[in-house]
């Protein structure tokens, strides 16, 4: 639905022109769309890619400077060993093959925030091409199953970062910080494999789970440090892609969705009325939710290409007993990897019997694998779809209300698991569960154990007791039970409500429903 | 002046000599030879008095030694503008690693040496200074006070050679792109070293041609040639292009009693062109016959090559240069302009800021080089011309492959040509006349000596140049310093001192 009400806000847009099946989102009626990805991921390292100078976000304006990075005369870039260990690493990730040469290059290009005027990047030999990043479309709100979805990635290239000019809209002057000016990126450039807005946005939260994983990016969007431009294009099914334009600087992940679906919605809407697309640069105004062409870089850029003479290839070592001295090695680096989401997904599946979804949420919310496996552990590996209800049902609503994730958590995952099991044996029920769950987050330095018995939050199972209270409600609630006769399936939801509330949420409402009908039978 | 570095370091050791008394010397020699514009920035005695300290270390072994530098290295408190009104009024906050390994061997910064603008030029006549003034010949023209007319004295490094010629000081640093030391030095008459490619540090050094650059070395004598170049030799972690080599540890040493027996030594017949002078030819051929009458073996080689280094280099240079000068915009340092209208846009701003603070030569680079680098013209041009600057190189492989040590050649075509003759040929011309016995060695990044060795019949120097493999300086100032010997070049400054 909200894809649609995006739609509505763009009048010049008609409605309906596609519909969600459960795979990726249709197009109108003929026409397809093809989505590639340029992702620019600041690399977490201590100092830049070329220069000593630190990069602290947030640090006070060109704090963050050295002489290089002003592109003052006379001095050198170095480039950092980390930043390339880095981009090793994630070129592995992503099933990149590793160049054991690599070279850079000069892009240029006149911009206030490139103070050298140009930008050393590796153009023509990058040091790692041909990977694949494989992933999960699932979006419950749009795609009700979750599929699997690949996408290829044609290379991952070193480069710098440029400055940041600042406009003084009141005394029409711009101000330029080169706190970022030189920062490490990885720039990763997929091909055009996605089909809609859901799967960019699925492949970039891949994209971030993996690089959050082996710490080569922190993938803070808000920040800056992963930002994504998009390649997008439609075509008549059968027909070749069509002519592409490219979305600038998408900075969250729901940008890229809507900016997507708006910008194929328009260039089909655009040929359709016999028009031309053109190949162009655009920007997505997120308040206005559309694109729109960025008049500054509308010219034709020629880059200008040239070999950057004052750094020598890397070459990269492929040889276990290399001292480490002597280079960045593949192998040194191949050892730092981590367990990939994918594969941590598929091991939960199979370890704990839980569905994919589950597991989807688990890796993909920051902190809840770890507390997951924290339950388990006290779970002996048991009643795993149980302990995935609580966590990311209860606790994920208890935990969003106070704005804190799995990591910050402050119930012990013993407590977790002791609540499990006591819903587990049915002496509590979900609604206790929850009740007991608040108190230990308002630092309740009681166990579940002592809560539950002092505050007398035991569920009632006992048939007898049950019954009893059931006929108490059949008799005060006259014009439900006369409902209940014209209209049943209407009125039975109504009358168990009516029940759970009498018994204060205490009832085992598993019996107590069938006790209920029973009873609502014989009359 | 006459004595050799070592010797007045040693009385200044002794006690004999004073640091402080040598380096004002320098200065009022500097302040004397005012017309020959030889420097861009003095500094003043108080200045001189800081670098020296008080109770300077003993045993350095520059002590005391004044030295200039030309205006395209950084040298933290001095101005660097490498001869444009770009960088006019740019202070440096950094010192360059060859000129701070200087100053920590005790030398003395007297100031820095008049260029070409950003080192575009042979004649030290494109700065926004005015034209450097070879001290040779110049009494032909010194009835007139105006000086209407001079030899130049080459280029780019003009300023340092003749700042050396001069007897101003001992030393001076240059750089050498595509003969922008040995050109100046064959003019004036003293020693220019081009180092093998990386074996210098670039840190700090403005560059023209990233991947031809090296810091170049002025001196009066070979062996002072090899002090200096011991002295600020080795890698330097600042610069990635600069290389780990045996000959970084150690000091190149020059026998007094040096020879040359067996030494195989080849003259390019391709170096032969039909615009080189009689007289450049005959010493260049005396200085062979002396060789091979001291035991050297020469013989002819070939280079068959050589032709298109020239215009390889006119493929390669600008390309560079273009991308070299993107950043002299006028935002964070330099000349900005003042034009009220260009204040509009960014774009107004950078070309009127560009359009007055770089000459005709700088800007025509500019454009040429860029015209190269589009998508277009890459393969045609910049890779083109990379395919012939391979073949170049492997002309000289395959020359020291089959035996020879050094090549013997001349280094200019002429000697050095008046003001008036030089300006009538534009800079394209200049260059290719200029460069085109020096420029091969750029680009196969080979260490290069200019040794003078008589004067001509007018009396300005002719000289010869030594060309070597990567890192055989030691040969080549051994060489160098055989043939220095037996030719006995009278240094201007004796008669200067008299």
């Amino acid at each position: 639905m909200r894809l649609l009400q995006v739609l509505k806000q763009t009048p010049q847009i008609a409605l309906g022109q596609f519909v969600r099946g459960q795979h990726y989102i249709r197009r109108k009626e003929g026409w397809e769309s093809a989505i590639g990805l340029e992702v620019h991921a600041q690399i977490a390292t201590k100092s830049k890619l070329f220069s000593p100078a630190p990069c602290n976000y947030g640090a006070p304006v060109n704090t963050q400077v050295a002489l290089l990075d002003a592109a003052t005369p006379g001095t050198l870039p170095v480039l950092n060993r980390k930043s390339v260990e880095a981009a090793v690493l994630t070129g592995l990730a992503l099933s990149c093959r590793i160049n054991p040469v690599s070279t850079f290059d000069r892009k240029h290009y006149f911009y206030a925030d490139l103070p050298a005027g140009y930008q050393i990047t590796q153009q023509r030999n990058p040091i790692a091409s041909n990977g694949k990043l494989d992933f999960i479309v699932y979006t419950p709100s749009c795609h009700p199953a979750p599929y699997n979805h690949s996408c290829n990635i044609i290379q991952l290239q070193l480069e710098q970062d440029s400055g940041k000019s600042l406009h003084d809209e009141v005394d029409q002057r711009s101000l330029i910080d080169l706190n970022r000016a030189g920062i490490a990126l990885m720039e990763i450039v997929f091909e055009p494999n996605l089909r809609d807005g859901e799967e960019a946005s699925a492949l970039i939260k891949e994209l971030t789970l993996i690089l959050q994983r082996i710490q080569t990016c922190d993938c803070k969007m808000e920040e800056g440090s992963l930002r994504v431009d998009a390649n997008i294009s439609v075509n008549r099914i059968g027909e070749p892609l069509g002519v592409r334009t490219e979305i600038k600087n998408l900075s969250s992940i729901r940008s890229i969705v809507n900016s997507i679906e708006y910008e194929v919605v328009r260039q089909i809407d655009v040929l359709e009325k016999g028009g031309e697309v053109i190949n162009e640069t655009r920007s997505f105004d997120s308040s206005r939710k559309e694109t729109v062409p960025m008049r500054d870089k509308e010219m034709k850029q020629d880059y200008r290409f040239m070999p950057e003479p004052n750094l020598p290839p890397i070459r990269l070592l492929y040889e276990p007993n290399a001292s480490s001295s002597s280079g960045p090695n593949i192998l040194h680096v191949q050892r730092k990897m981590k367990e990939l989401p994918e594969v941590t997904r598929n091991r939960l599946v199979k370890k704990y019997g839980i569905r994919m979804q589950s597991a989807i949420v688990i890796v993909s919310s920051p902190g809840l694998l770890e507390y997951f496996t924290a339950v388990m552990s006290f779970k002996n590996g048991e009643s795993a779809v149980k302990v995935t209800n609580v966590l990311q049902g209860a606790l994920m609503e208890i935990l969003n209300i106070n704005k804190i994730d799995y990591s910050q958590c402050p119930i012990k995952p013993k407590d977790v698991a002791d609540i499990v099991s006591f819903l587990e044996s049915s002496r509590i029920n979900t609604a206790q569960s929850e009740i007991v769950l608040k108190k230990l987050l308002d630092d309740d330095a009681r166990t579940p154990e002592q809560i539950i018995k002092e505050e007398g939050l035991e569920q009632i199972s006992e048939d007898s007791e049950i019954e009893k209270m059931c006929l108490e409600v059949l008799k005060n609630n006259a014009k439900l039970v006369e409902g209940y006769k014209r209209n049943p399936s209407k009125f039975q939801k109504k009358i168990l409500g009516t029940l759970d509330a009498a018994g204060k949420g205490k009832l085992n409402m598993k019996k107590a429903s069938e006790i209920m009908l029973n009873l609502l039978k014989k009359d | 002046m006459s004595l050799s570095i070592k010797e007045v370091v040693s009385r200044i050791n002794s006690g004999s000599l004073t640091g402080r008394s040598l380096a004002e010397a320098a200065i009022d020699r500097a302040h004397k030879q005012k017309h020959l514009n030889a420097f861009t920035y003095i500094c003043s005695k108080k200045d001189v008095e800081r670098q020296l300290g008080e109770g300077s270390p003993k045993d350095l072994p520059l002590n005391g030694i004044p030295i200039a530098v030309k205006d395209n290295f950084c040298v933290k408190g001095m101005p660097a503008t490498c001869g444009s009104k770009m960088l006019h009024n740019f202070k440096p906050p950094y010192t360059a690693t060859v000129v701070q390994k200087l100053v920590d061997a005790g030398a003395v910064v007297l100031g820095k040496t008049n260029m070409d603008e950003f080192g575009m030029g042979n004649g030290t006549v494109d700065s926004i200074f005015g034209p450097t003034r070879n001290i040779w010949g110049l009494e032909k023209f010194m009835k007139d006070y105006s000086l209407p007319d001079w030899h130049v004295p080459g280029g780019s490094s003009g300023g340092s050679a003749v700042a050396v010629s001069a007897g101003i000081c001992f030393a001076a640093l240059g750089s050498d792109t595509g003969g922008s030391t040995r050109n100046p030095a064959s003019y004036c008459g003293v020693v220019g070293l081009k180092p093998t490619y990386g074996l210098l540090s670039r840190f700090g050094l403005i560059p023209l041609v990233n991947s031809m650059d090296v810091p170049g070395i002025l001196t009066r004598t070979v062996d002072d040639c090899a002090l200096i170049f011991n002295t600020i030799k080795g890698f330097d972690d600042k610069d990635s292009t600069s290389v780990q080599h045996g000959l970084n540890g150690k000091k190149v040493e020059t026998d007094d009693n040096t020879k040359v027996a067996g030494i195989k030594i080849g003259m390019p017949s391709e170096f032969f062109s039909h615009e080189m002078s009689p007289e450049v030819v005959e010493c260049w051929k005396e200085i062979s016959t002396l060789l091979k009458s001291s035991g050297a073996v020469v013989d002819e080689v070939s280079l068959p090559h050589t032709s298109y280094s020239i215009a390889c280099y006119s493929v390669l240079n600008p390309c560079e240069v273009a991308s070299n000068m993107a950043r002299y915009d006028g935002l964070r340092y330099g000349h900005r302009t003042s034009k009220p209208e260009s204040l509009r846009s960014t774009e107004a701003l950078y070309a009127q800021t560009r359009h007055e603070g770089f000459n005709d030569v700088v800007r025509g680079r500019i454009l040429t080089g860029n015209y190269f680098l589009l998508k277009e013209n890459y393969e045609k041009f910049f890779c083109q011309a990379m395919k012939v600057r391979r073949l170049i190189c492997q002309d000289f492989e395959n020359v020291w492959k089959a035996g020879t040590e050094l090549l013997l050649t001349p280094v200019t075509l002429t000697a050095a040509p008046t003001y008036s003759e030089f300006i009538k040929w534009d800079n394209r011309k200049q260059s290719s006349v200029q460069d085109y016995c020096t420029q091969s060695a750029n680009m196969a990044g080979l260490p290069a000596i200019s040794i003078p060795i008589k004067l001509n019949t007018t009396g300005l120097p002719l000289s010869v140049q030594l060309i070597g493999p990567k890192f055989s300086e030691e040969l080549i100032f051994q060489v160098a310093k055989f043939i220095e010997a037996s030719s006995n070049f009278q240094q201007l400054h004796a008669t200067l001192d008299n």
